[in-house]
């Protein structure tokens, strides 16, 4: 099992200045702490709506790399999403799920599926060819730039330990100040 | 009595090419949909067969308010092609994607068990009847598209949403041909 900090830092080593990143709730804290940019898109409106926004942005902006950062309790909000992706198939588009096995901006409860869920499987069984999953900090360091190098559609799960009960400014990610900077930002770019 | 009702039925016929001809007029780039049965025949097939807009099939119509908010802001001009029954499962991705972030999603809605020539509050279905209120409480704008001379609302109605940032709903009262 890994940290989720650890992932995130890992990851945005290789995301690039131009890269719009989707990432969701408890995620979203730290990855704004990590990489800080406009560009990331943080008001998805609905849970389990991030892949679906950011599909319409790889298909929008097939010029850019679309990286999702989803939480396994969003996910199945929107398991379906799995299947239009691969029906859409964009070649940009790199969809990762943070699996702590809790809805964790929400108390801290278990998802269903705790014990069983294979999201790995259930992308590969929706159709997604590149699909990996990783619980070892140090093979994920190694394999995620080839990873974001190669094309998508890829879904990559990755398992963590939950980081337990935080207290979180909401606004800093719903706010309309931070949907004008995304609007402008990418517009401009 | 039969002329006289096909005259009728001549001049309130819905013609799908005629809704195609207004989508594609406001520079709908994307179609997103699930099938509807209201809009089916006349509206999705010849778009499934056409290149432009481009057809999005989805899973859930939640999804496709997403996938439209991407897309505005990328934009790029979309169409969310659904049937009622949808739109209110998707009720709360409305709520906080096209209203709370004013966006421009624009849905276009088949009217399932809609009587033709009846307005959706006065319809016998309770599924029917409560479109419009829900959409008035929620503070969306929306334009009843029943007869071919509706169809001309269509492009304003799209433009308005884009211009002003803001959802609308385009509800299709019968079946077009």
């Amino acid at each position: 099992m890994m940290k989720r900090d650890d992932c995130l830092k890992a990851l945005a080593r290789h995301v690039a200045e131009a890269d719009i990143v989707l990432p969701v709730y408890s995620t979203a804290f730290d990855w704004i702490a990590i990489r800080p940019s406009p560009l990331n898109y943080l008001s998805h409106g609905a849970m389990g709506l991030a892949s679906s926004h950011g599909l319409g942005l790889a298909l929008g902006r097939p010029d850019k790399r679309v990286i999702v950062l989803d939480g396994d309790g969003s996910l199945l909000m929107n398991l379906g999403t799995l299947v239009t992706i691969t029906e859409v198939a964009p070649p940009n588009f790199y969809h990762f799920v943070c699996e702590n096995g809790t809805y964790e901006a929400n108390g801290g409860h278990p998802i269903p599926g705790r014990q069983t869920v294979d999201f790995a499987g259930v992308a590969r069984a929706a159709g997604i060819r590149t699909v990996h999953e990783f619980s070892d900090i140090k093979i994920f360091e190694q394999q995620i730039g080839a990873l974001l190098a190669g094309p998508g559609p890829v879904f990559v799960c990755l398992k963590i330990v939950a980081s337990g009960p935080q207290e979180r400014d909401y606004s800093r990610i719903h706010g309309p100040q931070v949907r004008a900077a995304f609007r402008e930002a990418l517009a401009a770019d | 009595m039969q002329v006289s009702a096909s005259r009728e039925s001549d001049r309130t016929a819905l013609l799908g090419g005629s809704i195609i001809r207004e989508i594609k007029a406001s520079k709908i780039e994307f179609v997103v949909s699930v099938p509807d049965i209201t809009t089916s025949e006349g509206l999705l097939r010849p778009l499934a067969q056409a290149k432009n807009p481009r057809l999005i099939r989805i899973c859930k119509e939640d999804e496709g308010v997403g996938i439209c908010a991407g897309l505005a802001y990328s934009g790029r001009r979309s169409l969310l092609l659904i049937q009622q029954t949808g739109m209110l499962d998707s009720i709360n991705a409305i709520r906080g994607v096209a209203v709370e972030y004013a966006l421009p999603i624009c849905m276009m809605v088949g009217l399932l068990e809609k009587e033709p020539g009846v307005p959706p509050r006065q319809s016998k279905r309770y599924g029917v009847r409560i479109v419009e209120p829900i959409l008035d409480a929620m503070g969306i704008a929306y334009h009843e598209i029943e007869e071919e001379s509706d169809v001309a609302k269509i492009k304003p109605a799209i433009d308005a949403a884009y211009s002003d940032s803001r959802p609308v709903v385009l509800l299709i009262g019968r079946r077009p041909s």
